[in-house]
């Protein structure tokens, strides 16, 4: 279900997830375990991931990307994010898109446009689908960790997963990031979502909210946070250079 | 089960002196060769070495090395690990292990893969764009080889052949061994599958028990395909001494700076002590003595059911003195180690199976 005023608020029960890698099936399985029904996708034909989906996260339903876009309550984005423009977007108009997508070379070869410091990929991505309701969420952490340390609520070892989106989106996907494991940590409009791609502190942190919290602020103050917030937009580098600590990129 | 292969693998990183001073390439590939010798000498299955493009690696040319130590050893196979064959002509290569072969009597064997790192592309004039397409139409050509019959291909990235016999053919039946290396793409593990060739899992970071699925999916993959199950392997880290805090001392240091250097080229963090310990606990890490290494790869080997392992006892700059003791270790004392215990588990299994 998905329509435009019901998707902005309805409980998320049915979890599509476009993308049958290593990120997409360890998504799968934490979603499964959390008691999610799951869709999911590879590139085309579902029989191309059948017998992956059923090894790898026993339980979901192998589809093709527009019946995952279009059944699903949300989708996350786990396919190589060069890959990107062939997602379905009237299929993923009004529903909640967790992109989980970081630029590799191995899969998109070397870019500019996805790897460069003005790269804001999650952007991107909401540019080319037009009303659906992007937030960046789940591409920072390693997938041995995700799939190793989802733990319950109030666990002290409870690892941190940071969302960058508009606070409504957010806040949904925050308590899917819960449901899946992890305590979310909203940190700002969906450009903050540079703080969590590659070379930013927060890539490959495996730490608790307040840890997390700490490693984001500090990204106007890293080398790779001045390079970027340069590049997006020069004016953004003074209130930083004050440390007034604005979450917002 | 049949009798697992045990082997040790480096990529040939560049090695330093007591002081910290960069050995040079030269010097780091005779001590690697060295290091084959001793491999042999203490009986190991299998000496595989890397194929790097970059300032840290001293390996380009495995094959070259491998020839070399194909005239000073006696039983040990001699492997590459892997031959990033997407930027290699497949038809070059097969002759130059196919001459490794016969100087080592039938002893070569290659792991073929993607490779995880960029330089072989630009080096050799092929594009990052064509990263797949590459490795799977050469990956298909190369198995045209392995025939040692006249072939017949065509594809888009080199150009075709036609009935042509490529020398020297082996004494192999089935052309020279050929295992295929891959990280964890679940699609990469039913290519595999599809393929019919034997696979070697890259586990390098998190809890081993976690990639027994990947097996599974292999195993399965072949069996919807109607193709022979074909063997596993997997390859992983680690240092030895004689207890676990000298490993663990002398191994950190190389190993946090080669992980830094990654990590500063591909957009993750320094790792921290703490992390390094937790590999070391529960994840891809085998550093220690000689019984906490054998008593974990028993573990892993177990939980994955896997039919081959090599320890790649190199990461980052370190004194050849290091390298060498963790070769030594590895085939003197982990190795009969893990044999006995494999041995041991596989006999009261029977009794309880009973």
């Amino acid at each position: 279900m998905s329509g435009d005023s019901a998707g902005s608020s309805a409980p998320i029960r049915t979890l599509g997830i476009l993308g049958a890698g290593k990120v997409g099936t360890v998504l799968a399985r934490r979603a499964l375990e959390a008691g999610y029904e799951v869709l999911i996708s590879g590139s085309g034909d579902p029989a191309a991931i059948a017998l992956i989906t059923s090894v790898l996260a026993p339980g979901a339903r192998a589809v093709r990307p527009e019946e995952a876009a279009r059944e699903a309550d949300a989708v996350i984005l786990a396919l190589p994010l060069g890959r990107f423009r062939e997602l379905p977007v009237e299929a993923l108009r009004g529903t909640l898109v967790i992109d989980a997508m970081n630029h590799w070379w191995e899969t998109d070869g070397a870019s500019e446009e996805l790897g460069g410091p003005a790269a804001s990929t999650s952007e991107l991505v909401q540019e080319h689908l037009a009303g659906a309701r992007v937030v960046k969420a789940l591409n920072h952490m390693g997938y041995h960790d995700l799939d190793e340390r989802a733990l319950p609520a109030g666990d002290p070892d409870r690892l941190a997963i940071a969302i960058a989106g508009a606070p409504d989106d957010a806040d949904r996907a925050a308590r899917l990031i819960d449901a899946l494991g992890f305590d979310p940590l909203v940190i700002g409009d969906l450009r903050s979502g540079v703080r969590l791609q590659p070379f930013a502190g927060a890539f490959g942190a495996a730490t608790d909210r307040e840890g997390l919290a700490r490693i984001i602020e500090e990204f106007p103050r890293t080398e790779r946070g001045r390079e970027v917030l340069a590049a997006l937009e020069p004016a953004a580098l003074e209130p930083a250079a004050g440390g007034n600590g604005s979450m917002d990129a | 089960m049949d009798r697992i292969t045990l082997g040790v693998d480096t990529f040939g990183d560049v090695m330093v002196d007591e002081k910290g001073r960069p050995l040079g390439e030269a010097a780091s590939l005779r001590h690697v060769l060295e290091e084959g010798i001793v491999a042999d000498q203490t009986g190991l299955d299998v000496f595989a070495v890397g194929e790097h493009h970059r300032d840290d690696y001293a390996i380009s040319a495995p094959e070259t090395l491998l020839a070399g130590l194909a005239t000073r050893t006696q039983g040990i196979h001699l492997s590459s690990a892997v031959t990033v064959l997407s930027s290699d002509d497949p038809v070059r290569v097969y002759q130059r292990f196919a001459t490794v072969d016969a100087l080592s009597d039938g002893r070569a064997e290659v792991i073929l893969g993607r490779g995880s790192f960029t330089e072989s592309f630009p080096l050799f004039g092929y594009s990052l764009e064509d990263y797949e397409v590459l490795f799977e139409e050469k990956l298909g050509m190369w198995i045209e080889l392995m025939k040692e019959q006249p072939v017949t291909w065509s594809g888009s990235t080199r150009p075709g052949l036609q009935d042509a016999q490529v020398y020297p053919r082996t004494d192999h039946e089935g052309g020279i061994p050929t295992w295929i290396g891959v990280g964890g793409s679940p699609q990469s593990v039913v290519r595999a599958a599809a393929h019919g060739l034997p696979l070697m899992l890259a586990i390098i970071g998190g809890e081993p028990q976690r990639f027994a699925p990947y097996v599974d999916l292999f195993h399965r993959a072949a069996d919807q395909l109607g193709v022979a199950r074909q063997r596993v392997g997997m390859h992983s880290h680690g240092h030895i001494a004689a207890t676990d805090e000298q490993a663990l001392e002398e191994y950190w240091p190389a190993y946090r700076a080669h992980n830094a250097r990654l990590g500063a080229e591909r957009g993750w963090p320094a790792m921290t002590k703490e992390h390094f310990l937790q590999e070391v606990e529960h994840g891809a890490l085998y550093v220690g003595s000689p019984r906490t290494v054998a008593e974990k790869m028993v573990r892993n080997i177990r939980a994955l059911d896997v039919q081959r392992f090599d320890f790649i006892y190199t990461a980052g700059q370190n004194l050849p003195s290091l390298r060498r003791q963790s070769v030594e270790l590895y085939g003197s004392q982990v190795v009969p180690m893990v044999r006995e215990m494999l041995a041991d588990s596989e006999r009261s299994g029977e009794d309880t199976a009973s």
